[in-house]
Order: structure tokens, then sequence, then C-alpha cells
């Protein structure tokens, strides 16, 4: 199938990939007894846990931010990127019977928990203006970043989540490498340190890792006082570009042998 | 309408589904980069080959084959699920597939939930899901349950609701995979008939069935699939026709299955299959109320533990009457093989109606393996000849004979 009638035949068909993320978050407050709390609890124990561990014991210095705001707002991408990443890439096998049974565009399976993750994200997001207001930050106008950077951690998502699941159901191993993969990604990206800390001569290997540019940037919207590395967010913007041509490239290819393999 | 051309589809077998693990793929890339070693050659077996129909609008055909003979594989193609290997395919019309009942069906959500999304998935726009709610909820008759998560409901409850909204389906091409065979038979009835009254929409429609008989009434042409072959088409009585004559040799005449298609491991398979008299005779014919002996021959390449045989009686429209193990008749047989040898199923006072039946065959083990398994392998006449040998010849139609006593009270003075 040529590219865009792949692209256009998602869009067609886009009702499938809200329903699948409302299927997700139906599920997941049916079926838990905290519900909401979870979404809350994750990233703020984390929070509290990593300004304990690295800021109070190994002190590492955080930029001049509050520590609470400075790991909260580096937390809240990284938690959504890392469980809709681990979500996506066992969509399809998760799904099997659905791949196997009935025809509808498959990029809609690792796409949904982009989009379902975001009432996390977004839930979290309200907590964080609480804990902005109780430290005295005011939001600026830099806040209009916010649904931009948004954008570009969903798309960053979508490209590693449909790779993954597509490799998933060629190799049934690759579930195993995913935790793996996202604890070493974990570290190559500022979160658990400030991103000026880099050394200038790793400067641009970590740059190429998009999650640098948003992460940063997820931390100077909320801090007036604090600048954006506009350099650094474009050249992840561009990356993340070029990797959603290459993962749907690749997953239109492998979507041709779902229906055998699975 | 649908236009299929030379359509073939080709699997690998030797390596199992095409699932493996990264970690092997590393490994014997670098086996083969060292040591040079070939991997092993791949087996391909032709699962639809050279397949060509075409369909105008407005037609229901029914698909009949024996199983494995490529009848799924086809639908699954024509409705994208799968790629063919080869050939092509023309379909005009927005279409829906129908392979399982209650698709996208999850337990914890609701009825009202499962609706919208199973029919999202299958293809209807979520704002004609709700103009044809009230319709779908009361076809299935579930009204009371329907704000219910779907794991209170019944099987036969969910299966209703699944059906349902497949049938609400606004395509334009419906594709269906022996899906009526499953509810109670009062829901199948209705099932039979929603598909009887698609005639009249204008509605193409395919389906796959063994239930010969719902084929006959409810299409306007049939296709036969043998092995991946189109064998026949056209005319759904002549089709029928053409296929029931391979369910097997003329009644009581000894039945060689060394050639017939089948399935299964083959570690062992039957040979043969006779049908004998209590004495263990030759008969020329069966009548209701004899005994029936049937011998079923096998060949074993290497033991087989715990062997398990089957064999299944249909009609000649496909209804299944019986289905006898030597599992479930509480036989356990000693290992057999490697050799020949045979075993014999002694069917006393054979209640079955006069007409035309032919049996299936299974080898299996209790650990769920298939040696062979032969459908439709051979057929017997049941002669409508007296019972209890009273010369009182037995109208033919029903199925079965009841074992019944008359007793009578007569108030006459």
């Amino acid at each position: 199938m040529k590219y865009w009638q792949w692209v256009a035949e998602g869009w067609m068909h886009r009702e499938i990939y809200y329903l699948l993320a409302w299927r997700d978050v139906r599920l997941r407050y049916k079926q838990t007894v905290l519900g909401v709390f979870w979404a809350v609890l994750q990233p703020f124990l984390t929070m509290l846990l990593f300004s304990i561990v690295f800021g109070r014991i190994v002190n590492i210095g955080s930029d001049g931010i509050p520590y609470a705001i400075f790991y909260y707002a580096a937390l809240l991408p990284w938690i959504y990127f890392s469980s809709t990443v681990t979500q996506s890439s066992l969509s399809l096998v998760n799904n099997a019977r659905l791949v196997t049974k009935v025809y509808f565009p498959r990029s809609a399976l690792p796409i949904a928990p982009a989009l379902s993750g975001m009432v996390d994200l977004g839930i979290g997001t309200i907590i964080l203006i609480v804990m902005m207001a109780y430290y005295g930050l005011h939001p600026t106008a830099k806040l209009f970043l916010w649904p931009v950077l948004v954008i570009m951690l969903a798309c960053l998502s979508c490209t590693i989540g449909m790779v993954l699941s597509a490799l998933n159901v060629r190799y049934r191993d690759v579930k195993h490498v995913v935790p793996f993969l996202l604890q070493l990604w974990l570290f190559a990206t500022p979160i658990v340190y400030p991103a000026n800390m880099i050394p200038e001569y790793l400067r641009f290997y970590m740059d190429l890792n998009p999650l640098t540019g948003i992460v940063a940037a997820f931390r100077t919207v909320c801090v007036p006082q604090q600048h954006t590395d506009w350099a650094s967010l474009g050249f992840s913007a561009v990356v993340i570009l070029l990797l959603l041509f290459v993962s749907v490239g690749y997953f239109s290819k492998a979507e041709q042998s779902f229906g055998d393999v699975l | 309408m649908i236009t299929v051309e030379s359509l073939s589809k080709q699997y690998a077998i030797n390596r199992g589904p095409e699932v493996t693990m990264l970690r092997e793929s590393v490994c014997g890339f670098f086996s083969r980069l060292i040591l040079g070693r070939q991997p092993q050659p791949r087996q391909f077996i032709w699962a639809l080959k050279d397949v060509s129909c075409e369909i105008s609008a407005g037609e229901i055909v029914g698909i009949v084959g024996r199983n494995g003979s490529g009848k799924s594989t086809l639908l699954k193609i024509l409705s994208k699920i799968v790629r063919p290997t080869s050939g092509s395919m023309r379909v005009n019309g927005r279409v829906a597939s129908l392979l399982e009942v209650g698709t996208a069906f999850h337990e914890e959500l609701t009825g009202r939930e499962n609706i919208y999304l199973s029919g999202c998935i299958l293809g209807m726009a979520r704002g004609r899901v709700a103009a044809k709610f009230d319709e779908i909820v009361a076809f299935a008759g579930v009204d009371s349950y329907i704000d219910m998560p779907l794991k209170h409901y019944s099987s036969g409850m969910s299966m209703r609701l699944g059906f349902s909204v497949a049938a609400h389906l606004e395509s334009d091409i419906l594709l269906v995979d022996e899906v009526i065979a499953v509810g109670d038979g009062e829901f199948q009835k209705k099932c039979l008939q929603t598909m009887g009254e698609l005639r009249g929409v204008g509605r193409t429609v395919l389906f796959v069935s063994h239930n010969l008989a719902a084929v006959e009434n409810l299409c306007t042409g049939a296709i036969w699939l043998d092995n991946g072959v189109v064998r026949s088409c056209g005319r759904p009585k002549e089709v029928i026709q053409e296929y029931m004559q391979t369910f097997g040799a003329l009644s009581g005449a000894d039945k060689d299955l060394n050639g017939v298609t089948r399935r299964g491991t083959g570690e062992a398979r039957f040979s043969g299959v006779e049908f004998l008299g209590l004495s263990r005779q030759k008969v020329k014919t069966i009548a209701s109320g004899d005994t029936l002996v049937i011998r079923l021959h096998y060949a074993a390449k290497e033991t087989v533990q715990r062997p398990v045989f089957g064999l299944e009686v249909y009609t000649q429209l496909g209804t299944l009457v019986a289905q006898v193990h030597t599992y479930n008749s509480g036989v356990d047989l000693s290992p057999i093989g490697p050799g020949s040898g045979y075993i014999d199923l002694e069917l006393p006072d054979l209640n079955l109606a006069p007409g035309r039946y032919y049996i299936s065959l299974s080898l299996t083990n209790l650990g769920y393996i298939f040696y062979d398994v032969v459908d439709h392998c051979a057929t017997f006449d049941v002669d409508p000849s007296g019972r209890y040998g009273l010369n009182r010849a037995l109208k033919s139609g029903a199925i079965m004979c009841l074992p019944c006593n008359w007793v009578s009270s007569n108030h006459c003075a």
C-alpha cells in the first residue's frame, strides 16, 4: 500500500482509534480499586523517591528549581512515555484474536495506548499546576508550549510503540527486551539529572535522543526564569519526524503478515 | 461485485507458524556465518491454489468443503486479514466480515459498551450504531441486562448479542464463517431467517457452512473447495450433490482409506473401514434395529500410547447425529503399533431411521495430539425395511427410531 493511502485509511477509521483508547481507559479505571488515584500516585511517589535519593542523598543539583517540581515535571512525560511504549509493544500480540478475526487499521492497536495515556497525563498535569501554585511559580506564556510538547511526546511514543509491537509479532522475545530498553532510556535522558550537567562532548549524542529536548522543555515551561533550549527542542522535533516516517514505513510493511503470523 | 482471479495462498509448515525468537534468529545468523550451517529448507503447503470465481451483487453464496480445504482462508483473504501469495481480487462495496461471534467483546464492559466497540470495529460508524442500538438490543433479547458487564451474561446471551451486532452491520458484502452453528436452536432459526431476509435486501453474502441443508435452502450459489482448489461452483443443489458423492463408498462396502484427504500428525493412520454384521460377516444391507459393526483398520508407524478412537455420524445434510470415543465410553486401550490392526465398534440395535449417513474418524491421544482425522470418509445406508423383524417399511426423513412401546387401554365394552 502506498504511504499516503495508509495514512488516509487510518484517518478514515479514526473512530476505531478513539474507541480502543476509550476501552483502555474504561478498563483501567473500572478494574482497579484505587481508580484515579493510581494515575496520581505513581508519578507522585516516584517524585518523592527521586527527590530523596537523588536530591537529598546523592545531592544532584536541580538548576535552582524546587526538587519536587524538577522531578515531577520530568517524570510526567517519562511515565507517559514508558507506560505507553510498554503497552503498545504488547498490543498486537495481546489482541491477536482481534487481528486474526477482523480487518481494521492495525496501527490502531499500538496507537491507542498513546491516546488513553493522555488521561493520566492530564490528571498529572493538574497536580503539577497545584504544586506550582504551592511553590509560588506563576505560569507564564510559555505554558502554551505544553500542548506542543505533549503532541511531540505522543508522536514519539507511537513511533517506538509501533516498531516494537510489530517486532514483537515477529520475535516473541522482544517483550523481554522492552523493560531493559526503557531502563537504559531512563538514564540516557536528563530525568534524574538536569540537562545542563551533560558534558559538552556528549551533548550531540544526548540530543539524538528526542526525549532529551522534550523533557528539558517540560521543566523549563514550569519555571519562569528558565530558558527553553529551542535548538535542542527543534532538533528533537526533526528526529521525531524522521522516526515517524521510518516507523510508519516499517509498520505498513510488517502488518501485511500479521494475519499469518499471529 | 467480487472478482477473484487465480488466488493462491501458501503457508510454511515445517517451522510451525512464523513465530520465532529474536535470540534464535541471532544465533542462527551466527551459526550460518561461522559454522556454515544451512537453515532447514522450508516446506510449503498451498492452502488455496489458483482459485477463481465471480460473485455478482445480491448473491448469497455458500462455501462447502471438508475441514482444512481452504474455506476460512478464502474468507480471510477476502476480508483482507491475510494477504494472498499470488493472484488478485477485486471487491466493490463495503465489506464486513464475521469470522467469529462477538468480535472485540470484553468481559468487563457492559453490553451497551460492547455493542459500540464491536460495531465500530466491524466497520460501522458510531452514529449508525447509535441509530440501530435499540434494534440490536431487541434482536438479541437482552434488554434488561444491557448495562451489566458481559461477564454476567450467559454464553447464549453474549452469543446472541454478538450475532445481533453483526446482523445489523450495514455493509454491501457480508462474509460469514460458520457462526450460525453456535447458539441454541431458537436463535439459530432466527439467524437463518435473518440470512434469508438478506436475500431481499440485495446484500451479497458469502458464507461457510457445514450445514448443507442451510446452504441448499438459503443460497443462490455454492462453491465447493477441496484441498484449496475449486472443485465445483454453481447452483447449490448440484454442487452439494457433487460434494456429497465424495463422502465415501456405498453401503457396506470396504473402504480403503489410504489415499484420502486427512489431517493429523500421521504416527498412526486409518487404513480402511468395513461395515459388518453381528457375527462379523459381510453385510449387504443395514436395517434399522440391526447390530452394525464398524471395523476400523489402522496402521501405526510408531507405538502410540493411550490411543483414543473416535467416530462421528452425520446425516446427509451435515447434522451431527452422534459422536463416540473409546475414552468417553470408558474404554482405555493399551498401546498400539508399530504395525497394523483393527478395532471394532459394535452398535447394537442401530436406532437410525432409514437414510444415508456418513462417518468421520479420528485417532487421537489423551494429550490432544491428533494422529489422524478423516472427515466424511465413508457412508452407509440404512434400509427402509422394517424394524424388529417386521416387514413394515419405515418412512425416511427422520433421523432416529425411538425405542418405544405402545400400550393401549381399550375402553370398549
